[in-house]
C-alpha cells in the first residue's frame, strides 16, 4: 500500500472509532491475563452482546501500567479506570456507563502512579488493540516510517536519531546514532537488524509489555533501522517463556507484510525489508549480543570476545545492528516528532524516558514510563506509594543481576545512565525491586549470584567457576558459618571475576555483591561476626550447635 | 598500490616489537620470545578468549583483554606481567584446580599436563578457595580411549579439533556454567558414537589428562601435538 | 650457631611418602642434623604436644578427628608451618572420598568389603570429618612445598632456606604430582 491508502486506512479506523458512544477497553497483557482479565473481557463482551447495547465496543488493549490492582478496565470517553475487575462485576460495569462511575471499582487516575509519568514508548499501550494493525495507524502508526521513507535519506535518519540523543535501553546505553551510524558504515554484502527481545532480569517486563500492548511499534522501529544501516532482513529474537509477545508479534508482522509495511517496495518505494521471529530457549546470557547471535545462527547460545562487534562482524559475520526492544519502540515518535523534540525530555546525556518495571515491596506495582532524570524517591514514594504494611524502606535494587543496590541516602539522585553508575548500580533494561526492612542484603546479594551462577553459559573460567564460588562464599555468609577471610576471598573474587570475564554477564554478576558490600556491610559483618542476621531471614544456627 | 602486508609497530612489555597488520598480541609476543600464558588457545585452532589467561594490558584501553584474539595495533602499548595480572591469573588457575578433581599424583598425565606446569609457572602454592569435588565419571567405552572428566577444564580443544580439523564434530559441550560437561554426539557414550572417526586428534590436544590413550599408566601419557601446525600449513598451502 | 631449631614433623592422613622423601635427603641430614633438634615426629616415640616449636612439617589432609586435634596443637605451639606434600596441601587422593557421603563410605569399608565382625567402628577409631580438607582451610600455613611426594631436593632447599632464616620459594623447584 502507499503511503496514501495507509492513511486512509487510517482515517476509516478513526471514524469507526468515533461511532461507539462508550468503549470498554480490557487489559488483556499477560499480568491482567494472568488474573483472568480475559474472563472479564468475555463477560463484559457477553453482556453487551445480551442487552444487544448500541454503539458500545468491548476492546482488549495492552498493559493498563498498574498491574498490582489488576484486571483493569478503561471505559471511554469518561476516561474512568475500574481496578480489580471480575467477570461477575460486569452488568454493573455496564449500568455504570448510563449512571453514576462505579465507586467500589474506581481506581484514581489523578494519582501521582498516572500524574507523574511520562508516555512516549507506551503511548499507545491500553489505548490500542495490539492485535489490529488499523488502531495502530489510527494513531499514527507507521508515520514515522512514511516520512522516512519518503522524505528522508537513510543518513539524515541517522541523523535525526543522533539529535534525539537516544542511548540503547537494553541497559549499556550506547547511542543509539552512532551505533546506527557505525552499521551503516560497514561493508558487507547482506546487513542484518536484530531485535533483542530476550528480557530476563528477575523482575523485568517492560520488553514482554511492550510487545504485547504495541508489537507494531517495534516493527515499525526496526524497519526503519532497516533502512537506515542499509539492511534487508531483520530478526525479532523473542524468548520463549512470552508466548503472548510472541503471539502479537508474529500477528502484526502478519498484517504488516499483508498491506506491504514489511516484504518488496515498502510503501510504494524501492526498500524492502522482512522480519523473522526467532524464539529464545531460556538461556538468560542470550540477552548478551554476540551469544543471542550464535543462537540465532542455530549454535550453543554464549557469547565470544569482542572485537570484532557486531557492527562490524555480526549475524553470519555480516554487519549487525541490534538494538532492545525498548529502544525500537522510541524511534517512531522521533522520526515522528523529530530528534529535537525528543532530547527536550530528560537530562543532559539521558535523553528521554524510561520504562521501569516496579516490582518488590512498593504499594503499586506495575509497569512505569518516567522521564529521564526523576529521582528514585519521586518514582518509589510518589509514583509506587511508598512502602506497604508501615514498614521502613531500605534499598531499590536496579539492572536486575548486573545491578546494584541503592541505599536511602541516594534516593534523590535523579535517574539517568550516569548517575546510577556513580552509585554503584546500573540503569540495565528497567527492572526496579524495592526492598525494605525485611529484606537481608546478603540474602538478596546471595540470590542474584545463584542466578548468575545458573545462567553463566560456562565458557569463560572466571564467570563458571568464580560465581559457584562466590555463591558458596555467599551461602556460608547466611549460614553463619563464614570467616572474615571467607569475606576477604569473597571480594577478592568479585574484583577478579569482574575484570576477567569474557562477556557482560560474569562481569557485571558481581555487582549486586560489590553494592551490598559498600552499602550494608554492617549487614555482613553482622552474619560473620555476631552470628546473627538483622532482618532475620537468614536461618543461623546457635553457637553452640555450629561444628567446630 | 602494492599488496605488500601493511607493517606495525608496537611496544610489548617495553620492548618495541614489529607485527603484520592482522596478527594478534599473543603470536606477535611469541614470536618475540615474550611468554605469555594461554591455556584454550591452540596454534592450529580458531582462539575462543575463553581461559583468560592471556588476559594483558593495553594502554588507554579500560578492560583487559585476551591476547589470543585481540589484534596488534599501530602505537599499542601491552603489558603481558604486572603484579595484577600476576594474581588474577593465579586465582583463575585456583578456580580451575577447585572446580574439579585434578589430582596430579595419580594422572596419566602427570608432568606432561598443561594445567599443571601453569600452576608452576604462575607460582601456584595453593588453592585459596575451597575443593568442590564434584561426583562425575569416566567415559571408558571407546576401545583406544578414555575420558575423565574429572580431569576437564573445558577449554573446548577437543570439540574444536574435532570440528574444524577432523570434521567429525563428535565433541561438544553441554549444560550450564558450572554443570558443562564435554559430551559425544547427544551425550552417548564415545564409544557408542557413530561419528568419531577415532583419529585421536581430541586426545593429543587435551591439555590435562582428560582425554588419555588406554593403556598407559600415571605419568605415562605424553601428548603429542605436531600434527596441528602441520596440518593447518599444508591445508593452507593447497588453497 | 648457637641455639638449636627446634623441629616437628606431623603424619596426617597421607601415606608416609613425604616422610620418606625427608629421609631420601641422605648424607645431607647430617649437615642439618646439628642445626636442629627433633622433638616430636612420626619416627620417634614421644607423647602429647611439645611447646616451642621453631618449624612444624606437617604431611598429610586433615581427614578425621584426631587429625583436626593434632593440627590445631601443633599450630598453636609453632611459630613457622610448613605443609609438606600435595596432601596437605591440595587434599590429594585422601580427599577424593569427598565425592562420597560419610555413612557410605563406612559401609564400604567396614561392612561391605569386611570379611568378619561387619561393623562401623564405635570409639576406637577416631570419627572421620565431614570432609578431608587441606591444611590451610583449617589452620595458617607459611610454607608450601608441593608434590607427591615432594623430591628430597625441594625438602632439603626449604628447610635450608629456613634454617638460613629465609622464607623459600619451593615452587621454583617443586610441582603438584
Amino acid at each position: 500500500m502507499t503511503p496514501e491508502e495507509l492513511r486512509e486506512l487510517a482515517a476509516r479506523r478513526r471514524e469507526e472509532l468515533q461511532e461507539f458512544k462508550y468503549r470498554l477497553n480490557v487489559c488483556l497483557a499477560a499480568g491482567c491475563q494472568s488474573c483472568h482479565g480475559d474472563s472479564v473481557y468475555k463477560a463484559l463482551k457477553a453482556e453487551v452482546e445480551s442487552r444487544k447495547l448500541e454503539g458500545v465496543q468491548v476492546r482488549g488493549v495492552g498493559c493498563l501500567s498498574l498491574c498490582a490492582e489488576g484486571p483493569l478496565v478503561q471505559v471511554e470517553p469518561d476516561n474512568l479506570l475500574y481496578q480489580r475487575v471480575r467477570a461477575e462485576d460486569a452488568p454493573e460495569l455496564i449500568e455504570s456507563m448510563y449512571g453514576k462511575p462505579l465507586k467500589r471499582l474506581a481506581c484514581p487516575t489523578d494519582a501521582p502512579f498516572f500524574a507523574a509519568q511520562k508516555q512516549i514508548v507506551l503511548e499507545n499501550s491500553g489505548r490500542i488493540d495490539p492485535e489490529s494493525l488499523e488502531d495502530y495507524l489510527a494513531a499514527d502508526g507507521y508515520e514515522g516510517l512514511m516520512r522516512a521513507l519518503t522524505e528522508m535519506t537513510p543518513a539524515e535518519v541517522i541523523a535525526e536519531m543522533t539529535t534525539s540523543g537516544l542511548r540503547g535501553r537494553g541497559g549499556g546505553g550506547f547511542p543509539t546514532g552512532l551505533k546506527w551510524s557505525t552499521v551503516a558504515k560497514s561493508k558487507g554484502a547482506k546487513k542484518f537488524v536484530i531485535c533483542n527481545g530476550d528480557e530476563g532480569d528477575p523482575g523485568a517486563f517492560m520488553d514482554r509489555s511492550v510487545l504485547e500492548s504495541d508489537p507494531h511499534r517495534v516493527i515499525e522501529g526496526m524497519i526503519i533501522a532497516g533502512y537506515a544501516v542499509g539492511a534487508s532482513h531483520g530478526y525479532a529474537y523473542i524468548r520463549a517463556e512470552y508466548p503472548l509477545a510472541v503471539k502479537r508479534i508474529q500477528n502484526a508482522i502478519k498484517q504488516a507484510t499483508k498491506v506491504g509495511l514489511l516484504g518488496e517496495g515498502i510503501c510504494g518505494t524501492g526498500f524492502g525489508f522482512t522480519i523473522e521471529v526467532r524464539l529464545g530457549a531460556g538461556a538468560f546470557v542470550c540477552g548478551e549480543e554476540t551469544a543471542l547471535i550464535a543462537s540465532i545462527e542455530g549454535k550453543r547460545g554464549q557469547p565470544r570476545p569482542r572485537p570484532p562487534f557486531p557492527a562490524e562482524s555480526g549475524l553470519w559475520g555480516y554487519p549487525t545492528l541490534i538494538n532492545n526492544v525498548e529502544t525500537f519502540a522510541n524511534v517512531p515518535p522521533i522520526l515522528r516528532n523529530g530528534g529535537a523534540w525528543f532530547a527536550g525530555m530528560g537530562t543532559e546525556k539521558s535523553k528521554g524516558t524510561k520504562v521501569f518495571a516496579l516490582a518488590g515491596r512498593v504499594k503499586n506495582t506495575g509497569l512505569i514510563e518516567v522521564p529521564m532524570g526523576i529521582t528514585l524517591r519521586k518514582i518509589i514514594f510518589d509514583i509506587g506509594g511508598g512502602i506497604p504494611d508501615g514498614k521502613k524502606f531500605k534499598a531499590v535494587q536496579t539492572g536486575g543481576p548486573s545491578g546494584g543496590c541503592i541505599p536511602e541516602e541516594h534516593l534523590d539522585m535523579p535517574v539517568d545512565y550516569d548517575s546510577l553508575a556513580k552509585v554503584g548500580s546500573i540503569m540495565g533494561s528497567g527492572g526496579m525491586i524495592v526492598m525494605d526492612e525485611t529484606s537481608c542484603m546478603v540474602d538478596v546479594a546471595k540470590y542474584f549470584m545463584e542466578f548468575c551462577k545458573s545462567e553463566s553459559c560456562g565458557k569463560c573460567v572466571p564467570c563458571r567457576a568464580g560465581t559457584d564460588q562466590m555463591h558458596g562464599l555467599l551461602s556460608k555468609i547466611c549460614a553463619g558459618e563464614a570467616t572474615m577471610d571467607d569475606l576477604a576471598l569473597l571480594e577478592h573474587l568479585c574484583e577478579v571475576v569482574k575484570n576477567t570475564s569474557l562477556c557482560g554477564l560474569g562481569q557485571t554478576a558481581p555487582n549486586p555483591v560489590l553494592s551490598t558490600l559498600r552499602y550494608f556491610r554492617h549487614e555482613y559483618l553482622a552474619h560473620i561476626q555476631e552470628k546473627r542476621c538483622p532482618a532475620g531471614v537468614c536461618k543461623i544456627k546457635a553457637a553452640a550447635e555450629v561444628h567446630a | 598500490m602494492s599488496d605488500a602486508p601493511h607493517i606495525l609497530t608496537l611496544k610489548i612489555d617495553d620492548q618495541d616489537v614489529s607485527a603484520v597488520e592482522g596478527q594478534t598480541i599473543l603470536a606477535v609476543a611469541r614470536e618475540n620470545g615474550i611468554a605469555v600464558p594461554t591455556l584454550c588457545f591452540l596454534k592450529g585452532l580458531s582462539p575462543v578468549g575463553a581461559c583468560r589467561l592471556c588476559l594483558v594490558e593495553i594502554k588507554g584501553v579500560p578492560k583487559l583483554l585476551p591476547a589470543c584474539v585481540t589484534r596488534a595495533a599501530e602505537g599499542m602499548e601491552v603489558t603481558t606481567d604486572s603484579p595484577r595480572l600476576r594474581e588474577y591469573r593465579r586465582t583463575i588457575l585456583e578456580l580451575l584446580f577447585a572446580e574439579r578433581n585434578h589430582v596430579c599424583s595419580i594422572c596419566v598425565s602427570n608432568n606432561n599436563c598443561e594445567l599443571q606446569s601453569l600452576a608452576r609457572a604462575q607460582g601456584l602454592t595453593h588453592v585459596r578457595v575451597p575443593y568442590r569435588h564434584p561426583r562425575l565419571g569416566v567415559d571408558a567405552t571407546h576401545s583406544r580411549f578414555s575420558a575423565d572428566h574429572n580431569r576437564c577444564i573445558l577449554c573446548a580443544r577437543c570439540v574444536r579439533v574435532c570440528d574444524e580439523i577432523e570434521g567429525a564434530h563428535t565433541w561438544d559441550i553441554m549444560g550450564r556454567g558450572i554443570d558443562c560437561r564435554v559430551i559425544t554426539d547427544m551425550n552417548q557414550p564415545w564409544g557408542q558414537s557413530d561419528t568419531c572417526t577415532s583419529c585421536g586428534k581430541c586426545v593429543h590436544v587435551c591439555p590435562t589428562g582428560t582425554l588419555t590413550e588406554k593403556g598407559v599408566a600415571a605419568a605415562e601419557m605424553k601428548k603429542r601435538q605436531q600434527f596441528l601446525p602441520y596440518l593447518t600449513a599444508m591445508r593452507e598451502e593447497r588453497e | 650457631m648457637s641455639a638449636k631449631i627446634r623441629l616437628a614433623t606431623v603424619w596426617l592422613d597421607g601415606c608416609s611418602g613425604c616422610h620418606m622423601s625427608l629421609l631420601d635427603i641422605d648424607e645431607r641430614l647430617l649437615d642439618i642434623a646439628d642445626r636442629i633438634e627433633l622433638v616430636s615426629s612420626p619416627i620417634m616415640d614421644v607423647k602429647g604436644f611439645p611447646e616451642n616449636i621453631d618449624l612444624t612439617i606437617v604431611e598429610g589432609a586433615i581427614t578425621n578427628e584426631e587429625d583436626l586435634h593434632k593440627v590445631l596443637a601443633f599450630r598453636k605451639n609453632t611459630k613457622l608451618l610448613m605443609a609438606l606434600g600435595d596432601c596437605a596441601i591440595t587434599g590429594n587422593v585422601p580427599a577424593m572420598r569427598n565425592t562420597f557421603a560419610i555413612d557410605d563410605l563406612y559401609n564400604r569399608a567396614y561392612v561391605e568389603n569386611a570379611d568378619a565382625e561387619k561393623q562401623v567402628p564405635g570409639a576406637v577409631v577416631p570419627r572421620l570429618l565431614d570432609r578431608t580438607r587441606p591444611i590451610h582451610e583449617v589452620v595458617p600455613v607459611d610454607v608450601y612445598v608441593p608434590g607427591c611426594p615432594p623430591h628430597a631436593d625441594v625438602i632439603f632447599y626449604a628447610i635450608a632456606e629456613l634454617l638460613e632464616g629465609r622464607m623459600p620459594d619451593p615452587m621454583k623447584m617443586g610441582k603438584f604430582g
